[in-house]
């Protein structure tokens, strides 16, 4: 309770930790930020270049990494839904955005249906291999002709004998060329709408598997996606993964937990790049004084922390919801919704107050400019993400 | 979004049916003629204090009943379910800034004369700290008390006031020294009296609230009605400036919920190009986009109210959701009335939702009072 003595020193240089973190999830934040600034981000430049190496995984595999909420049984840490955050928060210290989305595709994108709904027989093919790193995946299902539009998806997979035959085109797939497995929508039955749709795991070496093209983007230069295209490819029924016409809503409940991680990373990236300015902005002089000591520039910094600070209560809030079991899609797209509205300002704001250097690659603004633009096109775009939230009500 | 949400339990939610029921009952009806009139009648006061409403937070021993911030919390959030920003700021003065100073830093003879009759609603207070030439910046004030056998002559003069007419005492802040100041302000309870000369002042919203001027011409106040200690009145100023802010903030998640409700009702009910609002496209993500910022500014305040509660002093996180919601909150009842479009211009009997355009008048306060957006941005950005 407020006294009058201790309410003229505000603790504001104290530790905040929210409440749905324990120490455990303090000293594996520390952990993960040592490994991303030692190991990851003196090499962030060159990976724009190159994309991201495949060692990266085997490394976060050999740390433990790879399967921090994910079952001891498959060689996880079995830790909670909160350790998830905490790696998607502290990778941005990687300084990659690319990096960030190709991890975050292999272990809370393709991994969680696998474990969700895959057979014992799947689980130890993949989800194992994965969690130590010696095998990527990636997930398929935005196509040429539908992205948001799920239910407009036309690859399609027809039963023969003990087999499908899968042919079709996916766009846009992160880690589409360094996969070994996809986790592949596919539409099984055209006359049944929604129920409809079903999973595959397709080994990415199938015959009939073309990886058409490296696709240049806006920025996640340091991830590598792809063009596919599925030729006639025979997979046997066993790969299936789930219920034959369950598939939109397998990927309906994936898609929750991928925009949960994306929401948390980019408030993470804004934070970093809100850290980087403000240190920027007690150092660069203009009429005499540091650029932080005008009063304008002063409340674009405060503004900036109040929406960072905003988005991530809206996240952990909605964390605590989605961990102790509810399924609360309308707190998680409005989630997604503002954070990556919210770090695409924060990006922006960063580059003015930065002038002319925020204009050039070395000062790194612009990257975190161009990373932060996708996230409200990716995992549902803004609008698709309104209009999620507006039929929630039932409107 | 009524799921039981951290700091509250389903203790707080019972006592939020229970004040809900009682402010529609007894309230809420009568908002429209409130506003009309700029006033609503004493007995507001006397009916919430037969509820039990006006000492939520306050111990037992003073007539209260014993709860905690939280408690006051669900009533601020409530209040504004009366539709009248003015008498939820009339109660909320009272409650929320009058009194916690006096249960804070009084005697216990300045709780009994003070304190206890306020909760029974018998008398009412007012915090006079503003003045026409010191607002956000309080160390500039001028109303001086000069010392005199037995106590003190106060003169000067104090503005925007809520219940500066109608109220039985002032919790107000003077110049106890020349050069006022950090270390030269106190605070006394002034009783009304001859020489305390109030006038009402006609605003953009909160018109039901009495807000006034309050002149002081040589009014003497004995010296046991020193509140806290001489010359460290600014102590007190910023003891209870955390609470105030968070009050807001509270308040426009209330009204920002309301007004969504409302808003989305008369949306599926209102048809044009032969289906309901709701059906366009446009209107719903306007809804949605509304609704997202309703639960962002309740995420943040909540958890800033959970802070506070446990004792943390979290003057980064108060100031935030200060800052965030009163924007918000303009900016959402702005998007309400564009959504009623017409109907939403119209007062009184003119129209359908009167609540409607008296809601975005009253909330336009909110980024004004309790320290403007710019105050709490200079707090921020020297806190960073």
């Amino acid at each position: 309770m407020a006294t009058a003595e201790s309410v003229l020193k505000p603790d504001f240089a104290a530790k905040r930790k929210h409440f749905i973190f324990k120490d455990e999830h303090e000293a594996l934040r520390e952990s993960v930020r040592n490994f991303a600034l030692k190991e990851l981000a003196p090499h962030a430049a060159e990976w724009e270049e190159t994309t991201f190496p495949n060692s990266v995984f085997t490394r976060m595999g050999e740390l433990g990494f790879l399967g921090l909420d994910k079952p001891e049984e498959y060689g996880g840490q079995g830790g909670d839904y909160f350790s998830a955050m905490v790696l998607a928060e502290e990778i941005t210290n990687a300084n990659s955005g690319g990096l960030a989305m190709g991890l975050a595709v292999h272990t809370d994108m393709a991994m969680p249906p696998i474990l969700a709904f895959g057979t014992e027989e799947q689980k130890q093919e993949w989800v194992v291999p994965a969690i130590k790193g010696e095998k990527i995946l990636c997930l398929g299902i935005t196509e040429p002709d539908a992205g948001s539009d799920v239910a407009g998806i036309k690859t399609r997979a027809v039963r023969d004998g003990d087999d499908f035959i899968i042919n079709g085109s996916k766009t846009y797939i992160t880690n589409g060329h360094r996969a070994d497995v996809i986790v592949l929508v596919t539409k099984t039955d055209p006359e049944a709408g929604y129920d409809g749709f079903s999973l595959f795991l397709v080994p990415m070496d199938s015959p009939g598997v073309i990886k058409e093209k490296k696709l240049e983007k806006m920025g996640m230069h340091a991830s590598d996606t792809a063009l596919l295209a599925f030729q006639d490819v025979r997979v046997p029924a066993s790969a299936m993964l789930g219920q034959e016409g369950r598939g939109f809503y397998h990927i309906m409940w994936e898609l929750q937990g991928e925009r949960m991680i994306g929401a948390a990373g980019c408030v993470a990236a804004a934070q970093k790049c809100f850290d980087h300015t403000l240190k920027y902005a007690k150092e660069r002089e203009a009429f005499g004084k540091a650029i932080g000591h005008f009063q304008v520039i002063r409340h674009k910094f405060a503004d900036m922390a109040t929406k960072i600070e905003a988005g991530r209560q809206l996240v952990y809030m909605t964390a605590y919801r989605f961990a102790n079991g509810e399924y609360p899609v309308r707190e998680i797209s409005m989630a997604k919704l503002y954070t990556a509205r919210m770090a695409c300002e924060v990006a922006d704001e960063c580059i003015q107050i930065h002038g002319g250097a925020g204009y050039m690659r070395e000062y790194n603004v612009e990257r975190v400019w161009r990373d932060m633009r996708l996230n409200r096109i990716g995992a549902g775009t803004d609008e698709i993400m309104l209009d999620v939230i507006g039929r929630s009500y039932g409107l | 979004m009524n799921q039981l949400t951290p700091p509250f339990s389903e203790e707080h939610e019972e006592l939020r049916a229970s004040i809900r029921g009682f402010i529609e009952r007894e309230l809420t009806p009568h908002a429209a003629k409130w506003e009309e009139d700029e006033w609503f009648p004493n007995e507001v006061f006397t009916k919430m204090a037969g509820q039990g409403l006006l000492g939520l937070k306050y111990p037992q021993q003073h007539g209260g009943q014993g709860g905690d911030y939280l408690h006051e919390a669900v009533l601020i959030e409530e209040l504004t379910r009366i539709g009248s920003g003015g008498t939820a700021a009339g109660i909320g003065a009272h409650v929320n800034i009058a009194t916690p100073p006096i249960w804070k830093f009084g005697s216990v003879e300045h709780k009994r004369t003070y304190l206890e009759p306020a909760i029974r609603g018998e008398k009412i207070g007012a915090l006079a700290i503003t003045e026409p030439g010191a607002g956000s910046d309080v160390a500039a004030l001028r109303t001086r008390a000069t010392p005199v056998d037995g106590g003190w002559v106060v003169n000067g003069e104090k503005t925007y006031i809520t219940n500066g007419v109608r109220a039985d005492f002032m919790v107000t802040a003077v110049k106890t020294t020349e050069e006022g100041g950090h270390h030269g302000i106190s605070f006394l309870i002034v009783e009304r009296q001859e020489g305390v000369k109030s006038a009402a002042l006609h605003k953009l919203g909160w018109r039901a609230s009495d807000t006034a001027t309050i002149a002081f011409e040589d009014v003497f106040v004995p010296a046991e009605n020193l509140l806290g200690a001489e010359h460290e009145g600014f102590k007190l100023i910023m003891a209870n400036f955390q609470w105030e802010r968070l009050a807001m903030a509270l308040g426009s998640v209330g009204a920002m919920r309301v007004a969504w409700e409302r808003t989305a009702q008369y949306a599926g009910e209102r048809e044009t190009f032969g289906k309901p609002l709701s059906g366009h496209q446009a209107i719903r993500h306007k809804l949605a986009d509304m609704a997202t910022s309703v639960y962002t500014c309740q995420c943040v305040t909540y958890d800033a109210l959970r802070r506070f509660v446990n004792g943390e002093e979290p003057l980064k996180e108060v100031s935030m959701a200060k800052l965030l919601t009163q924007r918000a909150c303009f900016e959402l009842m702005d998007e309400c009335l564009q959504i009623h479009g017409g109907a939403g211009y119209m007062r009184g009997d003119s129209g359908p939702a009167p609540h409607v355009e008296r809601a975005v008048r009253d909330a336009r306060l909110g980024p004004i009072g309790g320290g403007s957006d710019e105050i709490m941005r200079e707090i921020l950005g020297r806190l960073l």
